[in-house]
């Protein structure tokens, strides 16, 4: 702004920088050390020489813990409830956000619409009443009771109303005037037009869906339905071992329980990291747009 | 113009019957269930056949020895919590704002917030093995300084700090977005007028700069009054261990081991509505409170 940087300030910048590059390695230097004692041998993660990269480095942790049937049925069911829940979530996204978007005196009782959807960001029945509806509708153990408890996401729904409410009123009337109605409107201009939009709300989805871990604990009597996160926090929690009695020797030399379980809790992050790009270049519209309003 | 819109109007309607069915059956419903807080419930009898019993889980309820530690507890993990969710990011806004280079300063802001959207499930596994006092990195640093390993997650002196420390790991880059975005908003004419009157890069953040992101400090401040009973289930029930209990326990998670796992129907539910009656009101009044002096609304 005024030219080069002098004297004291020039000190505060270099240390600001240095400062904030470790903070950010902080934050992804866990991920990496996770990845590498999942990559290590047994031998080598025990004795704590492994911090960033893999050292005998050797993929047989990944060999052994996809050679398990619970930990593979279990990223089953995860892809199963991404597929199902993605798709309803953003059906139904879509399918409130547009007619909320619209003026109360076009739509008749918006306000109270309103309420009815907020009103439940406010309160809920809890878990105890959750499970038991969950149970008299018979959906505990199935796929359906993860996909469907939270088919209306009213955060996204928020994000993606407040996007609709900003585009041009005067395509909407022209597009009313040629006799098109709302299902065509909204098919061949607000859904475009906020592709953008969507796409933030699409991947806040997946990302949801991937991550949730309680609701399988809750709804499934039988571990075998659990997807992969609830999975993970029985591997986590102790419950259960990564390795069980293994007898073969030559396994357990570069396998262990620690560098198994780092291996299924990298595959838990993977898809995450896959799609982060594409998360980071949309979001942080998605969640100022959310937030805070101009 | 009017006609046109006026013939469309039941198709809105019916675009929104999906979601109300949605939510009638997966949240309007349970909230009926509710009423299991006044019974001695028995699933097999279910919501008509179980026992009524007034406020009896209730008295129950304060009556327990523990329940005044885990209100504490909850108030004083999340008010923590609040505090370093606001100081931190603001703190971290400012500071990147202070970075030259565009590419640089995306790169740290891509890298900060990756945490944010992994699991605490994950996390959990990773601070579990990192933290641990035998082979975790962490302590391994301790050690190699010549200091006793130390208990993070065994010790109850540790917990809680350990609890807030690592929500502000995960959080802190994400909430800096917005605070960044306010930054962003700042008229740059008021930079230029206090350069003109020869203000150091030091007294334009500070008269510049904070004032200008002062009203989203306050909305921020304000709104995380609802969250002041949420001390974060899915992190302490993924960290917690029966040794910690005395300071880690929370109103969630007792609520779940209560219902869940002693099948305590009645007074788990009880502890729940509690919770989240109280929520409401504060969310409600923190709202109002926003809405009054900030102009702040969701729609």
């Amino acid at each position: 702004m005024n030219g080069k940087p002098r004297g004291a300030y020039r000190v505060f910048l270099t240390a600001n920088l240095i400062f904030l590059v470790l903070l950010s390695l902080l934050c992804v230097m866990p991920v990496v050390h996770l990845f590498a004692i999942s990559l290590s041998s047994n031998a080598s993660a025990a004795a704590g020489k492994v911090f960033l990269w893999p050292v005998d480095s050797t993929w047989k942790s990944y060999e052994f813990v996809l050679g398990q049937s619970a930990f593979v049925k279990s990223i089953g069911v995860t892809l199963e409830r991404v597929l199902l829940g993605v798709l309803i979530n953003m059906a139904i996204t879509i399918l409130v956000a547009y007619p909320l978007s619209k003026d109360s005196s076009v739509l008749k009782g918006r306000t109270v619409y309103i309420w009815i959807f907020v009103f439940t960001m406010l309160f809920g029945g809890g878990i105890i009443p959750l499970y038991m509806t969950m149970r008299m509708l018979g959906l505990l153990d199935s796929v359906w009771g993860l996909v469907l408890h939270g088919s209306v996401p009213v955060f996204n729904i928020v994000i993606l109303l407040n996007f609709f409410r900003n585009l041009p009123k005067e395509l909407e009337e022209a597009a009313l005037i040629d006799g098109a109605g709302h299902w065509r409107i909204m098919r061949s201009i607000f859904v475009p037009l906020s592709a953008a939009s969507i796409a933030t709300v699409t991947l806040f989805s997946i990302v949801g869906h991937w991550n949730s871990w309680f609701d399988g604990i809750l709804f499934m009597n039988s571990p075998d339905h659990y997807p992969l996160q609830s999975y993970l926090y029985t591997v986590v929690s102790g419950m259960q071992a990564a390795i069980n009695s293994s007898t073969d020797l030559e396994l357990l030399l570069l396998v262990s329980d620690r560098t198994a379980r780092a291996a299924q809790l990298f595959v838990g992050t993977l898809p995450i990291l896959l799609v982060y790009p594409f998360l980071q270049r949309h979001f942080t519209k998605g969640i100022v747009l959310g937030s805070v309003k101009e | 113009m009017w006609r046109f819109i006026k013939r469309n109007e039941w198709t809105l309607h019916l675009m929104l019957v999906p979601g109300l069915l949605a939510l009638l059956v997966f949240q309007y419903v349970p909230m009926v269930g509710v009423v299991i807080a006044f019974q001695k419930f028995i699933p097999a009898k279910g919501l008509f056949g179980s026992k009524w019993v007034g406020l009896d889980n209730f008295r129950y309820m304060f009556d327990l020895p523990d329940f005044w530690n885990i209100i504490w507890n909850t108030f004083y993990i999340a008010i923590m919590k609040i505090i370093v969710g606001l100081v931190v990011p603001v703190t971290i806004a400012v500071l990147l704002n202070e970075v030259r280079k565009e590419a640089i300063k995306r790169s740290i802001q891509t890298l900060i917030y990756l945490p944010h959207f992994l699991s605490w499930v994950i996390l959990s596994g990773i601070l579990v093995d990192i933290l641990s006092p035998n082979e975790g990195i962490v302590n391994g640093m301790i050690k190699a300084l010549g200091f006793d390993p130390i208990f993070f997650l065994g010790s109850n002196a540790w917990f809680p700090y350990t609890l807030v420390l690592s929500h502000e790991w995960k959080e802190f880059g994400f909430s800096t977005i917005v605070y960044l975005a306010a930054i962003a908003g700042i008229n740059p004419s008021l930079y230029e007028a206090s350069i003109v009157d020869g203000a150091s890069r030091w007294r334009q953040t500070w008269h510049v700069t904070l004032p200008g992101m002062a009203p989203l400090i306050v909305l921020m401040a304000t709104l995380s009054i609802g969250g002041i009973l949420n001390a974060g289930f899915d992190q302490v029930f993924n960290l917690y261990s029966p040794v910690v209990y005395q300071s880690g326990d929370i109103i969630d998670t007792f609520v779940y081991r209560t219902g869940m796992l002693e099948a305590q129907y009645g007074l788990a539910t009880a502890v729940g509505l509690l919770k989240s009656a109280v929520s409401m009101l504060l969310i409600a009044v923190s709202y109002f409170l926003a809405y009054r002096f900030a102009n702040y609304r969701i729609f």
